[in-house]
């Protein structure tokens, strides 16, 4: 019966698990043993590089270029998607007028392909006819080349995610907030205590596990998420807005240097579980609120 | 006095952000259905057109785009439910040596996503002879931590009762499974069938490498060719062509919104 049970206990799981190895363990192995070897030339076996692709990958200026960017992209949109999607939470929970419409406004971008969205903003940046330099003209200000200007390009990218990521999540935050006591909130108010005091006192710590999460899928996003590179920037101009994900993607699919793209996948991966451990490492022991 | 105020502030901001929050396809929508030279200027009493959807239709393929996105995302959906709901039953209710284990290398894939991995499962993919296949373009996904994990989680929340009941009635376990877990799941399996759906839905990167015809090139795909500044197109146009890749999705998100909104926010509870 036991044994039984055991059997059918690994059936179940057996379909999930051989496509999780295939397509995420295996693949994580196999990118460590590529960036070891040089890539083949006219069909004779790839040669060993042995730590060659790393040595290369510290002397190029457009890797590292590429990682302090994604560093500032993460910088610049983490925090700001975060505070505007507490405010969109607060709001929307609140007795505010036409909650309903609010809630639908700030939600959409969201269910929109980063693609499609990026159409459409990569006219509002346009320099000539664009939206943005129109406005700008308004105030005899002669304009800015958003995308083709390197000071430009990164931080154009970071406004337009910011648009787009924030009322994703919102949508925790929203649903941290309806989970939360009233009782506690009536406490507060017959102790006299203020919006702000309350907000600080009770609603940020108790909406800390969720700050946690929603963190940590901002700065997975940041790195994960290169869509609308692809039709604002290309990573340019001169690599001002190449992101890490992307500079992997031109070296394995349009330089077709798959080994360089296995090497700068690795530092990916280096990331990803450092960031792992830092949540459940040294921010899951801070917040004990639950 | 001072409170008044500052609710009125408070409400202010909330409106001037979800009017700009609204803005960019509000605009979209104008540019598409106005004469080009009334891109940027605004006028209450601009002929409309239909010109810019006609052309937008005429230059891409969007009928065979979206069904191949239909196809794909329909392909991903089905093998992930019937997939993580046996891996999340097992994971929340057998007892077996390992199984921390297997969860654990279950979660890893919350980290390490595939769209990380594009080039080594490329080569797989390659090798297993299905690049520019509609089940290409689903393969990495079919097995969704995401989905394991939160199935577990609602499945652990069923009383073992229930389950004890029907096995003594002679029920087998996947009868069980089918009978007891599922009906109760329902919640959960619509929830996470919307998160997958709109995810897949708008996916780039992966079917951007896998794809390279027509035949299996999902909208988004199709999207940034038909977007790109080679191709020519001229801007309401490009507006038009977007509006019609995002209409299907977008009505059916406007219609059922309140669902979206809940199912997003059960799933993000778990």
């Amino acid at each position: 019966m036991n044994r039984l049970s055991w059997l059918h206990a690994w059936l179940m799981l057996l379909p999930a698990l051989a496509m999780l190895l295939a397509f995420t363990h295996i693949p994580t192995l196999t990118t460590v043993w590529h960036s070891l070897f040089f890539p083949e030339r006219g069909g004779a076996p790839a040669e060993f590089a042995g730590l060659d692709n790393y040595r290369m990958m510290l002397d190029d200026t457009v890797f590292w270029q590429a990682l302090s960017n994604n560093l500032w992209y993460a910088l610049g949109t983490v925090p700001t998607s975060i505070a505007l999607a507490l405010a969109m939470a607060l709001w929307v929970n609140s007795k505010i007028s036409g909650r309903t419409a609010l809630r639908l406004a700030y939600f959409t971008p969201t269910m929109l392909p980063m693609i499609a969205v990026a159409n459409i903003w990569l006219f509002f940046y346009s320099p000539e006819i664009g939206l943005f330099n129109k406005v700008l003209a308004l105030f005899g200000h002669p304009g800015i080349n958003w995308l083709g200007d390197s000071d430009w390009a990164l931080p154009s990218l970071m406004l337009m995610t910011v648009w787009k990521e924030a009322g994703f999540f919102m949508i925790f935050y929203l649903a941290a907030l309806q989970s939360l006591s009233r009782d506690l909130y009536d406490a507060a108010a017959l102790e006299g205590a203020g919006r702000w005091h309350t907000f600080r006192r009770l609603t940020w710590p108790l909406l800390m596990p969720t700050t946690l999460f929603v963190l940590v899928n901002a700065i997975l996003n940041a790195f994960k998420l290169v869509d609308h590179l692809f039709i604002l920037t290309k990573g340019g101009p001169n690599n001002a807005s190449n992101l890490l994900l992307y500079y992997i993607y031109e070296n394995a699919f349009s330089f077709f240097d798959s080994n360089y793209a296995a090497t700068l996948t690795v530092v990916m991966l280096a990331l990803l579980i450092l960031l792992a451990l830092l949540q459940f490492g040294v921010l899951e022991r801070r917040i004990h609120y639950r | 006095m001072m409170t008044r105020f500052n609710t009125w502030l408070s409400t202010s901001a909330a409106w001037l952000l979800g009017l700009l929050w609204i803005l960019p396809l509000l605009y979209a929508f104008w540019a598409a259905t106005h004469p080009a030279e009334y891109a940027t200027r605004f006028d209450l009493f601009a002929p409309l057109t239909t010109e810019h959807f006609v052309t937008a239709w005429n230059q891409a393929p969007f009928m065979r785009y979206m069904l191949n996105t239909v196809i794909i995302t329909g392909l991903i959906l089905f093998f992930q439910l019937i997939l993580c709901t046996l891996a999340g039953y097992a994971l929340a209710r057998m007892q077996f040596r390992g199984r921390g284990l297997v969860f654990a290398l279950v979660l890893l894939q919350l980290m390490v996503m595939p769209e990380i991995l594009i080039v080594e499962n490329y080569r797989t993919l390659a090798g297993l002879d299905l690049i520019d296949t509609h089940i290409g373009v689903g393969l990495p996904y079919m097995a969704s931590a995401f989905g394991i994990f939160l199935l577990r989680q609602t499945f652990k929340g069923v009383p073992q009762e229930l389950e004890d009941a029907a096995r003594l009635e002679g029920c087998s376990r996947l009868g069980v499974l089918w009978k007891v877990y599922v009906p109760l799941a329902k919640p959960t399996y619509l929830a996470y069938g919307l998160v997958s759906i709109s995810h897949h839905w708008n996916n780039f990167l992966w079917p951007l490498v896998v794809t390279n015809t027509e035949s299996s090139r999902p909208l988004t795909v199709g999207m940034a060719i038909f977007g790109a500044p080679e191709s020519g197109v001229d801007w309401p146009v490009i507006c038009a062509g977007t509006l019609i890749a995002i209409g299907p999705l977008l009505a059916v998100f406007l219609l059922f919104q309140r669902r979206f909104v809940q199912s997003f926010m059960h799933a993000g509870l778990k």
